[in-house]
């Protein structure tokens, strides 16, 4: 259990990257997970198509934070786009380690935030 | 059989008794598992996993249908088992024992039947924010539907009732039934049900009880603590899953329509009119979970051997020892009155780290506790939480598994850098 408690994830969820909100965002979204009431709230900022901004603000577990940090890393930079691509899968390989069924949901609940955010996709990322 | 789980001094034997459930010497993640989520269900021993295949090789066959052996046997059976819950709860007749599938089916039903028959506009139910949701939702569907009123009794800081509030409420005259958890799940709060009952006895009301943590682990008397519906779950008390008991005094059930219709539950039907069965038939459409009903029976005896004033004893000794145990450990937060009013649950906090996290580690220190809401989103909101991690013991742990939790507390928070 120390592998899901690595100090990457810790890192991320006691000083989260891209933590606040964008004044006048272009799309902003807020989701949570019921089973526990992680809650994740992300704005971006896009320019030319470009992921300009982002930043995320919520409350929740260290897995939920943390992957939600991790994820605005992720795709600041980047094509708007690239948003789509993102699987489940991805989110998972970043975070690098091994979640169990019952956490999938923390650790997806950002990029079902953003995915919903840039698309309107409301359902949870495909899972591997 | 008690004997065997008994100390010369009349306590239960826990290590002898361990061994009767042979999921706890399942290792998990590599370690001794330490299950202390009985709460939300027990574990069985093996004369009720025994009992189930039993009844599958030996017995197995419809009820109250066949006129043949088999069919007779597995009637017997199963009527043998309510009359065991009857005498459990000391309940005036088994046919005032309806089974169900869990305590939901058991709150729904009365809510359902007992409701759309006798709440008119403006009449009121009485309830707590101590309840589980399964006794807030369906009266929030009922009260809807017939235009009845939802009053909540609030709690003090330690998480229990402000009674006071409960005479406030009676006085309107308007209240027709008062609906209360024995045992609070997520808080362990043992609230006083018979002083309750006869309040609400004395203003008109009926006294519902949800019994779901309390059965399993006290003496509950429906006659002594003035009942008038009574509804518990079979797999928290040792049973199979999908086994659960609806306890109604039974003027109250003869007056009531049938919750659902079918097979087994009927007199006559004819094309456009049928007439009922009698009780308990009446409340038991369709086939039933025959086995699971005989195999909480089983477990009805097992526990009737160690006896419910001992089980309490030892819940009692534990939850004493565990609430002193993690007092002296630093970051740590107890939710939950202190007192021989508390049962045998623990919720509590680790500084700021989120209680999925908690119960994650713990996990990996091979220790199962719950950890969320506990399906009381609403005592969660009136105590300011969001959630918390819950220990709740039974007869099958003891002190060592006390000492695991505590040390597995020490990891979370070493985990999290507290007291670094």
């Amino acid at each position: 259990m120390a592998d899901l408690y690595r100090e990457q994830i810790l890192d991320h969820s006691r000083n989260p990257h891209n933590f606040g909100e964008i004044e006048d965002p272009d799309f902003t979204y807020e989701d949570s997970n019921p089973l526990c009431g992680d809650r994740v709230r992300i704005d971006v900022k896009v320019e030319d198509g470009i992921i300009a901004d982002i930043k995320f603000s919520g409350r929740g577990c260290a897995i939920s934070q943390a992957s939600a940090s991790m994820l605005t890393d992720m795709m600041k930079g980047h094509k708007v786009d690239e948003i789509r691509e993102l699987t489940a899968e991805d989110m998972l390989d970043e975070l690098g380690i091994q979640i169990s069924p019952a956490r999938v949901k923390c650790a997806l609940l950002g990029l079902k935030v953003l995915k919903s955010g840039a698309y309107g996709l409301t359902d949870w990322p495909h899972q591997p | 059989m008690s004997s065997a789980r008994q100390t010369p001094t009349g306590q239960i034997d826990v290590d002898r008794l361990k061994c009767d459930f042979p999921i706890l010497s399942r290792p998990t993640h590599g370690k001794r598992m330490v299950y202390l989520d009985s709460a939300a269900s027990s574990q069985k021993p093996n004369v009720v996993i025994d009992a189930l295949a039993d009844f599958y090789r030996t017995t197995n066959a419809n009820i109250h249908r066949g006129v043949y052996e088999l069919s007779e046997l597995s009637t017997a059976a199963y009527d043998e088992a309510r009359d065991k819950i009857a005498n459990l709860i000391n309940a005036a007749s088994a046919r005032e024992c309806i089974f169900v599938r869990n305590t939901t089916e058991g709150l729904n039903l009365v809510a359902s039947s007992w409701g759309r028959a006798n709440l008119q506009e403006g009449d009121e139910v009485v309830l707590t924010v101590l309840e589980h949701h399964s006794n807030i939702v369906p009266w929030q569907l009922i009260a809807r539907e017939r235009g009845a009123v939802l009053r909540f009794i609030d709690i003090d800081d330690d998480g229990r009732l402000r009674l006071e509030q409960l005479d406030e409420y009676l006085n309107s005259g308007k209240v027709k039934l008062v609906g209360v958890t024995h045992v609070a799940n997520a808080l362990g709060t043992i609230n006083p049900i018979a002083e309750i009952a006869a309040k609400a006895h004395a203003a008109g009301a009926l006294m519902l009880v949800d019994g779901a943590q309390s059965v399993p682990h006290m003496p509950v008397d429906v006659q002594a603590l003035g009942a008038d519906f009574l509804a518990f779950s079979g797999h928290k008390m040792l049973g199979p899953m999908g086994s659960g008991v609806l306890y109604g005094r039974r003027e109250l059930l003869e007056a009531m329509p049938p919750y659902m219709a079918g097979g087994d539950m009927i007199r006559t039907v004819e094309l456009y009119e049928s007439t009922w069965a009698d009780l308990p038939q009446k409340f038991e459409a369709g086939t039933a979970s025959v086995a699971d009903a005989v195999g909480l029976g089983v477990a009805v005896d097992y526990l009737s051997e160690i006896g419910m004033t001992r089980t309490r004893q030892h819940e009692k000794e534990i939850v004493r020892y565990a609430l002193a145990s993690l007092r002296e450990v630093p970051d740590v937060t107890l939710y939950g009155p202190e007192g021989d009013d508390r049962a045998g649950v623990v919720s509590f906090g680790v500084g700021d780290v989120h209680p999925h996290d908690i119960a994650s580690i713990l996990d990996g220190e091979g220790i199962a506790v719950r950890a969320g809401h506990h399906c009381a989103q609403p005592l969660m909101t009136r105590l300011g939480l969001t959630a918390t991690a819950r220990a709740s013991f039974y007869l099958y742990n003891d002190e060592s598994d006390v000492d695991r939790l505590v040390d597995g507390i020490m990891t979370v928070r070493r985990v999290f850098g507290l007291g670094a």
